[in-house]
């Protein structure tokens, strides 16, 4: 089979793609130069796709969006996030990964982008081609780039990640996940409960439409576990949950749990680090 | 202004989800439902833009006969009125939607924006925008935090490696939003009850056959995990210290 892969440089999760797609067959990998202009973009990758049996990208913001644009131009069917395919049926990702779906790719070229971290990444190894989108295109491309508002860990990279849920009870609550947080050098992250409750701001958010986050340690305090939650913490190598429901869900995702008020638990931690700390 | 939104009924699943037996569908018998994280901040999106510059909103969905549900809460936080593309409770694939969608929307010129959620949360196709844009002929841009319109252009922001990256687009066009893009109100009991005699409008599309077709859902293996009890109450303080410290975290 001959496959049209679009690569990002120096991206973890292109580089998957790439690996994913050479298990099908043979492999010509593409980018595009400029600003990011999704429309254009997806008319070049579309030009070089002439005779391929497949266009496959990486589940990423980008590698989803430009795809959906091939598809969309192409009149073919797209499967966002694939874990694999077998022919023309492909098993891909519902529900933030809660779920699998199996499906029929009713079409050809077969549309499809890699979900993250199911495959290894392997090096590019063949060269990639620069396509050049049309220099007419008008449709929208970025203009600009606005930089993050300073100060802190960031959510996304944080090796240890302190996260509050509805037990927490009111945005003063997360004063004792802060203390936790700092104590351990990580970051402050909250269920949806509390964001759509206004106590923490949605960039703390943690969960399939939050941030989807992999760190050393997940500590989880007064979070039932629902599985958009579960969605985006189950990256993490180990999770902690502190809850007083035994059977919250949570503790079928969790390595180690604490059972009580949070609290009462979450400052005594922060009180046992300091005396261990001397 | 004349501001479609696009919302999809998805079901509440909690803490765990149980397939129906033919595996066809999540099992849901005993769950609520509501509308995709995302299109909540589309909805409120709409709304404040028609606060702000007049007009109307119109929430759409492509759904069964109880997705009317749906579109009630989404009047009862201020669209103006609703259109139901009723289905006989099957699900259609993307570009099914997109189509209904598109013939829908067609007659209804002018218009300045059509919002909708980046993906459902349960398909999560990444895609309906993006094919009704194609069609119609209208610019898109997706996964938006930041929106803001003047004079006849939306200036669009989207998170992109650190920070974010700012796009301009002409209306009318269609936008994509991610939840966090703002703070969607809760329904006022007023705004409930004013809900229930606003227009809605319902269409029945002919189903094409689907071209991603779904062949059955799996619930993927948990990992398998047993959590280890460390403790109960402020006692278990010691013990979380050790493991935090055998862990390197600490």
């Amino acid at each position: 089979m001959s496959i049209l892969v679009f690569v990002e440089p120096n991206d973890e999760l292109s580089l998957q793609a790439l690996a994913f797609a050479r298990t099908l067959g043979d492999v010509r990998a593409v980018s595009v130069e400029g600003p990011y202009a999704p429309a254009a973009w997806a008319a070049a990758i579309v030009g070089a796709a002439e005779g391929s049996e497949a266009i496959v990208a990486a589940g990423s913001d980008r590698g989803n969006e430009l795809l959906a644009h091939v598809a969309a131009r192409l009149d073919q069917p797209f499967a966002a996030n694939v874990t694999r395919i077998e022919g023309d049926v492909v098993t891909r990702i519902r529900w933030g990964g809660s779920l699998l779906e199996e499906a029929r790719l009713h079409g050809s070229p077969r549309i499809l982008t890699v979900a993250p971290h199911v495959h290894a990444a392997e090096e590019a190894g063949a060269p990639v081609e620069l396509l050049a989108p049309d220099a007419a295109d008008s449709s929208p491309r970025v203009i600009d780039h606005v930089p993050p508002a300073g100060g802190g860990v960031s959510l996304r990279d944080a090796k240890v990640v302190v996260s509050g849920g509805r037990g927490v009870g009111s945005s003063e609550g997360f004063g004792i996940i802060e203390e936790l947080a700092g104590l351990l050098g990580g970051a402050v992250g909250c269920s949806r409960v509390v964001t759509s409750a206004g106590w923490r701001p949605h960039t703390d958010q943690v969960g399939q439409t939050g941030t989807k986050i992999s760190p050393d340690l997940y500590i989880a305090c007064g979070i039932s576990g629902a599985t958009q939650h579960i969605a985006g913490c189950k990256g993490a190598k180990k999770i902690l949950a502190i809850n007083d429901d035994p059977e919250a869900p949570i503790m079928a995702s969790a390595d180690y749990a604490v059972i009580g008020d949070l609290h009462e638990i979450v400052p005594a931690i922060s009180a046992e680090l300091r005396k261990a700390r001397g | 202004m004349r501001i479609f939104v696009c919302v999809k009924r998805v079901p509440m699943t909690g803490g765990r989800i149980v397939l129906t037996a033919d595996e066809q569908a999540i099992d849901t018998k005993h769950l609520g439902f509501t509308i995709s994280p995302h299109e909540e901040c589309a909805v409120e999106e709409a709304v404040r833009l028609v606060e702000a510059h007049g007009g109307e909103s119109v929430v759409l969905t492509l759904g069964p006969a109880e997705a009317e549900e749906q579109l009630r809460d989404c009047m009862a936080t201020g669209a103006d009125r609703a259109i139901l593309l009723q289905t006989g409770g099957e699900e259609w694939d993307a570009q099914a939607t997109a189509g209904a969608i598109v013939d829908a929307i067609r007659g209804e010129e002018p218009f300045d924006l059509i919002l909708f959620g980046n993906e459902s949360a349960d398909a999560g196709g990444y895609q309906v925008g993006i094919r009704v844009a194609c069609a119609l002929g209208l610019p898109v841009v997706t996964g938006l935090k930041g929106i803001a319109v003047e004079g006849g252009q939306a200036r669009c922001e989207r998170e992109a490696g650190d920070g974010r990256d700012v796009y301009e687009v002409p209306l009318p066009a269609v936008l994509t939003v991610l939840e966090g893009l703002n703070l969607p109100r809760y329904p006022s009991v007023p705004g409930r009850l004013r809900a229930k005699s606003k227009p809605l409008a319902i269409l029945e599309p002919a189903r094409p056959e689907p071209r991603l077709e779904k062949l059955r859902l799996v619930v993927p293996e948990g990992q398998g995990k047993q959590a280890e009890v460390l403790g109960e109450g402020v006692a278990a303080a010691p013990r979380v210290v050790e493991v935090l410290q055998s862990l390197g975290a600490a």
